[in-house]
């Protein structure tokens, strides 16, 4: 190939993977764009801070952005810490054999399980069996499991990143191995924890289909008050608002606002991480 | 001369492969041993003997004795991290934690406790100031250890091995990956610290052992060819292979 030749292989080559890059960034603006547009002219502390009144036509999300969060909370307290734990369990004390393999293998093909399924274990294991009804506890427990794949993946990763040589430095010292995990692996690995655990809880705030047979509701007027209420929930209500509604046409910017509402949650929770991740990253490495 | 390690009969294999053939050497009290040795003849694996360090590792088989002042440290009933407090290790890339300065010297007085018996600050200032390091650091004893260069990272290392006074300190090839100058300062530093420690150090450098060591080991194939006064082992080898090591004639 000539030198000519090369160069115009090697422009075009660049050019494709740039216009790749927009074509994504194209799709991602204009799907926020919209929601920004058409959500913000209904965004107000009333319509956050409200009940939804007349049959859903006016008013405000109050009961489902705090069910939400609950049931957010929920899967974060349930979630974090038991995936947390399996991940140091998996990477730091288990032998590398066939079973640890089939172990990791089968968490991470759990990260690919339709999330209906998980609603339906939900049923079956929360509702049912362990007699948590129909409630905000089975919905946040159900969203922990299906939570879990992500947070243990990305623990583990975050665990393999940190030198072998600093397990060593510890225990050379005279700690025993849980002491080196707890103060020089885990905090050395809080950065990556974080961005894993942000990534599932922000898909868990999001889902519909293992909320819907474990403890959503359609109308509330308030938020839930005990861990055994039912309660609304942002996506769900959106999914109400845009299908399911008498006035579907009437409603279109109230759902909208929802739906702008939960993408300001999702980027709030991303901006926490963000903030927990520079934090850590600057005393480990400042 | 008193005896600080006795190593008798060690044999150690990982899997099937064994790498110490049985090794008896006595290492006495604060004075430097060197190990020498061409690569894979298992001077690195029997440093980290000393301490234990292969308990780690599932596959490594070991027999024979380590005796620490006349006690067998490799008896079952031994608690691994008491004898790693008592024998300190530093290791052949500098491997500071990820903490400031001070931390990162302060850590071995916290996970063994000697936080609520010693003052820490104190103990801090002690230990840099005998690695020569607190002149230049007392300032910033708050910045990032990963900022330091690669000879302050060593000599910080250094210090936080001798920070919960250890009785030996046991030094995986410490300068192997640092330029001359921030050699010959943890050289000097190993020749001031013989008088309260006992030293193991592990080199590829024929010179290091000379200017450093008071005994030298030379290994090859995981048995201990020769031991004994470096002058003797250097200048007046007795055996045929330990001659060809150190005058550079190998294979």
């Amino acid at each position: 190939m000539s030198i000519a030749n090369k160069k115009i292989t090697a422009f075009l080559g660049l050019q494709s993977l740039v216009l790749c890059t927009l074509i994504v960034l194209a799709f991602i603006f204009m799907v926020l764009f919209d929601i920004f547009y058409k959500g913000i002219g209904v965004l107000s502390w009333d319509f956050i801070f409200n009940i939804p009144r007349k049959g859903m036509t006016e008013g405000g999300i109050y009961p489902a952005l705090a069910g939400t969060v609950m049931v957010t909370i929920i899967t974060a307290v349930f979630s974090i810490p038991v995936g947390v734990a399996a991940a140091v369990y998996l990477n730091e004390y288990a032998k590398e054999n066939m079973l640890t393999k089939i172990l990791r293998a089968s968490i991470r093909n759990l990260a690919g399980v339709p999330s209906i399924i998980y609603g339906l274990f939900g049923v079956a294991l929360f509702v049912e069996a362990l007699h948590l009804g129909s409630s905000v506890v089975s919905s946040g427990l159900t969203l922990g499991l299906m939570t879990l794949p992500y947070i243990i993946t990305s623990t583990e990763e975050a665990l393999r990143s940190v030198p072998h040589s600093h397990r060593e430095g510890a225990l050379a010292l005279g700690a025993t191995k849980w002491e080196a995990i707890k103060t020089i692996v885990l905090p050395s690995a809080i950065p990556g924890i974080t961005t894993g655990s942000i990534l599932g809880l922000s898909r868990a705030a999001g889902e519909t289909a293992p909320i819907l047979f474990t403890g959503v509701t359609f109308y509330l007027r308030f938020p839930p008050d005990t861990l055994n209420s039912e309660f609304m929930a942002l996506p769900y209500h959106l999914y109400i608002l845009a299908t399911q509604h008498h006035a579907i046409e009437q409603v279109r910017p109230l759902a909208y606002g929802t739906a702008l509402v939960l993408l300001l949650l999702i980027i709030i929770l991303n901006i926490i991480a963000f903030i927990i991740r520079k934090k850590y990253t600057k005393e480990l490495v400042k | 001369m008193e005896n600080k390690i006795e190593i008798k009969d060690l044999k150690l294999s990982f899997g099937d492969k064994q790498i110490l053939k049985g090794i008896d050497m006595n290492i006495p009290k604060n004075s430097v041993v060197a190990l020498i040795g061409p690569s894979g003849c298992g001077k690195s694996t029997l440093l980290r003997a000393i301490n234990r360090m292969h308990d780690l590792n599932p596959d490594a088989k070991i027999t024979g004795d380590i005796l620490l002042d006349g006690e067998n440290i490799m008896a079952s009933n031994q608690d691994v991290t008491a004898i790693r407090r008592k024998i300190g290790m530093v290791f052949q890339r500098p491997n500071p934690f990820p903490k400031s300065i001070f931390n990162n010297i302060a850590y071995g007085l916290k996970i063994n406790g000697l936080d609520k018996k010693t003052d820490v600050k104190f103990s801090v200032q002690e230990a840099l100031s005998d690695c020569y390091l607190w002149d230049e650091l007392k300032d910033s004893l708050n910045r990032s250890a990963l900022e330091l260069s690669g000879g302050q990272q060593q000599r910080l290392c250094i210090a936080r091995a001798i920070a919960i006074s250890p009785d030996v300190i046991l030094m995986d090839e410490p300068c192997s990956a640092l330029d001359p100058i921030s050699t010959a300062k943890i050289e000097e530093l190993i020749m001031r610290l013989k008088k309260d420690y006992t030293i193991v150090i592990v080199t590829h450098n024929m010179q290091q052992a000379i200017r450093t060591a008071d005994y030298t080991g030379f290994m090859y194939l995981g048995e201990l060819i020769e031991f004994g006064e470096t002058n003797q082992i250097f200048e007046n080898p007795q055996q045929e292979l330990t001659q060809r090591y150190v005058e550079g004639n190998f294979g």
